[in-house]
């Protein structure tokens, strides 16, 4: 296609628009447009017949590069889709249970990677117990997870705590299973 | 006359319930008084051991306009509620008397009618507007005796009439039967109605604001505005300052809001994390939660901070304070010996013992005087219920039995109701019951409400 020919068509499609926009009030004019530049391509070429499918052969993939991945990620991602997982507690209790742990040291694990994490860790309780005495509940919870981490080597300055009592449940329902996932112990990463 | 500081006063109240900022303003005092034309100032009885039989039409509109209309409507409504909440007079329902001819003026009474209806006493008054607000004025006639038993006239400004009804009330209450009203009284709670979502979480969390509101509900209006979660509102004793936790700062904090004059106050001066603060007696010093030395302890400290003493040392959970009304004693709540129960403690840390002896028991909280009780939220089945304690006697009644959970008592000042927080109506909301079990209530209907304190 001519270059010139082509540049000129657009000036003038562009002018048009602009004119257009420019006096919305006045009735739009018929204007002949210049006709389009004769086009001279090839019909495109057939496609490829269908391959015969064989075997996936196994590739080595190249190690997941995890770290880059999370290291990338803004707060709020980190936060959304969290590599540290909350841990949770029994009715009235506030000890980390072996499952507990297990979460525990997989939360190590990570921040071990990522020294640069601040963490705040949230104590949160079922509806079960009263406002006020979840308050210190909650509270509880969360300085024995945080001792937990302190006690596999996490920096205690990296790791803050605070107790939302039932005041921001995770499940709103109102039986076991509800309850269940609203003890816990919550991972948010406040600063990277 | 119209006394002009007075009416700048009360349009300042109105236009702080139309604002969410608080600005400086004085608190809403009770419209001026002369006394009225009446001297006679007499007893109303009823017949032996039963309280006196009250009609409470509407108020004479000495003007013709709607607004005074409306006032002297809605001030014989609102005064109808007021003495039938404190259960002292027996109120005869107003439409049972709408075929009654009006007064034709506050000194010609069907006295013949009313008797007929049954009715020991009766309460006409007049609405009248002036240049600058209005002109209410009250009696209490005796209808047996055919005279006025009682008669106020205020002025001020016409634009909360409900002041006008509540001063009248508690005035009646206390000339009639030595009783200390409510009716100006106020609530505080805190409520998630503004659907804001706290910043910087990924799961939404709706704020929750400290509000105010009338002791029935009326007037309700949002006190901080910090977009964050705040608990536990707790009044002064004066009610000019509410003392709440708010987490501002990320982590529960003590904050004093003077709401009048619309400045704050941080008396821990940001030193570790502290929860559930209330005001002594005598408003000098606060007792409050907090975990500085590692685990959740009982302190008090003076308002401004200074002067910090713990009371309490224990690994176990030691929280929600409440004061004697003699400011001698302290009550809280504590697992120190398995669940959570009710415990006493002097401000010095001595003469610690346990009182109540539940399943679980929390949120203590002491009667004011002459009565000598803590009522708090016990576990009676998978929720809470209220129970008041004598402290004297040792003995524990219910007052709540089941219907939804009922948690975080609070005394009105007078001993005679409870505000508490119940999931009956669906959602948390805030009701008022007497002290009998009678008499409940519903105070909020928009959000979640929670955690009611009432003024003094």
């Amino acid at each position: 296609m001519n270059r010139r020919a082509y540049s000129l068509m657009v000036m003038a499609i562009l002018l048009s628009v602009v004119v257009g926009a420019c006096s919305k009030k006045v009735p739009p004019v018929a204007r002949p447009m210049p006709p389009p530049a004769p086009v001279s391509t090839a019909p495109p070429p057939p496609p490829p017949p269908p391959t015969p499918v064989s075997e996936p052969v196994p590739v080595a993939m190249p190690p997941m590069p995890v770290e880059d991945t999370i290291g990338s990620k803004s707060l709020d991602d980190l936060n959304r889709d969290s590599p540290l997982q909350p841990l949770f507690f029994d009715l009235d209790s506030s000890d980390v249970n072996a499952s507990g742990q297990v979460v525990l040291q997989a939360n190590a694990a990570v921040m071990k990677k990522y020294p640069a994490w601040q963490v705040t860790i949230e104590g949160h309780c079922d509806e079960r117990g009263t406002a006020e005495y979840n308050l210190a509940l909650g509270e509880r919870r969360a300085l024995a997870a945080r001792t937990y981490m302190v006690s596999l080597g996490i920096p205690a300055d990296k790791v803050k705590i605070v107790s939302y009592g039932k005041e921001f449940p995770f499940d709103a329902g109102h039986d076991d299973a509800a309850w269940g996932r609203n003890r816990r112990a919550h991972f948010v990463i406040t600063a990277k | 006359m119209m006394n002009r500081s007075l009416a700048s006063k009360l349009s300042g109240v109105m236009l702080l319930a139309a604002s969410a900022i608080v600005a400086a303003q004085q608190p809403a005092t009770p419209p001026s008084q002369t006394p009225a034309q009446t001297s006679v100032e007499l007893r109303l009885t009823g017949e032996p051991g039963t309280p006196p039989r009250l009609a409470v039409p509407d108020l004479l509109a000495l003007s013709s306009d709607r607004e005074t209309q409306d006032a002297a409507r809605a001030i014989s409504e609102v005064l109808f509620a007021d003495l039938d909440f404190e259960r002292e007079f027996a109120l005869i329902p107003r439409d049972t008397y709408k075929s009654i001819p009006a007064a034709g003026s506050i000194d010609a009474v069907p006295f013949d009618r009313w008797r007929e209806l049954g009715a020991d006493g009766v309460i006409i008054g007049t609405v009248q507007k002036t240049p600058s607000g209005v002109r209410v004025e009250m009696r209490l006639y005796n209808v047996r005796a055919r005279q006025s038993a009682y008669g106020r006239e205020y002025t001020g400004s016409a634009a909360n009439p409900r002041i006008y009804a509540h001063t009248m009330a508690d005035e009646l209450h206390l000339s009639q039967r030595q009783v200390r009203g409510v009716a100006r009284t106020k609530l505080t709670f805190i409520s998630d109605r503004n659907r804001e979502a706290v910043m910087a979480t990924v799961e939404k969390r709706d704020v929750k604001e400290v509000f105010v509101a009338d002791y029935d509900g009326a007037n309700q209006r949002r006190i901080t505005i910090n977009r964050t979660m705040n608990l536990y509102p707790s009044w002064s004793p004066d009610g000019r300052a509410i003392v709440y936790t708010s987490y501002r700062s990320g982590v529960p904090d003590v904050l004093i809001s003077n709401i009048y004059a619309g400045t704050m106050e941080s008396p821990t001066k940001g030193v570790g994390q502290n929860w559930l603060p209330v005001f002594s007696p005598d408003g000098s010093r606060l007792a409050f939660t907090t975990s500085r030395d590692g685990n959740s302890e009982i302190y008090v400290m003076n308002r401004d901070g200074s002067n910090l003493n713990r009371l309490t040392n224990s690994p176990a959970i030691d929280t929600t304070p409440t004061w004697s009304p003699t400011g001698t004693q302290i009550a809280f709540t504590s697992d120190r010996r398995g669940q959570p129960q009710i415990f006493v403690i002097n401000p010095d840390g001595t003469g610690l013992r346990q009182i109540s002896f539940e399943s679980y028991a929390d949120r203590p909280t002491w009667s004011p005087a002459p009565y000598n009780e803590i009522a708090f939220a016990a576990r009676t089945g998978p929720g809470y219920d209220i129970k008041i304690l004598g402290i004297a006697s040792g003995e524990t009644r219910q007052i709540t039995f089941g219907e939804g959970s009922n948690e975080s008592p609070a005394w009105s000042p007078n001993g005679r109701h409870l505000a508490f927080m119940s999931t009956r109506a669906g959602r948390s909301q805030i009701f008022t019951v007497d002290r009998d079990g009678r008499n409940v209530r519903q105070v909020t209907k928009d959000g979640n409400n929670q955690t009611p304190n009432w003024s003094q």
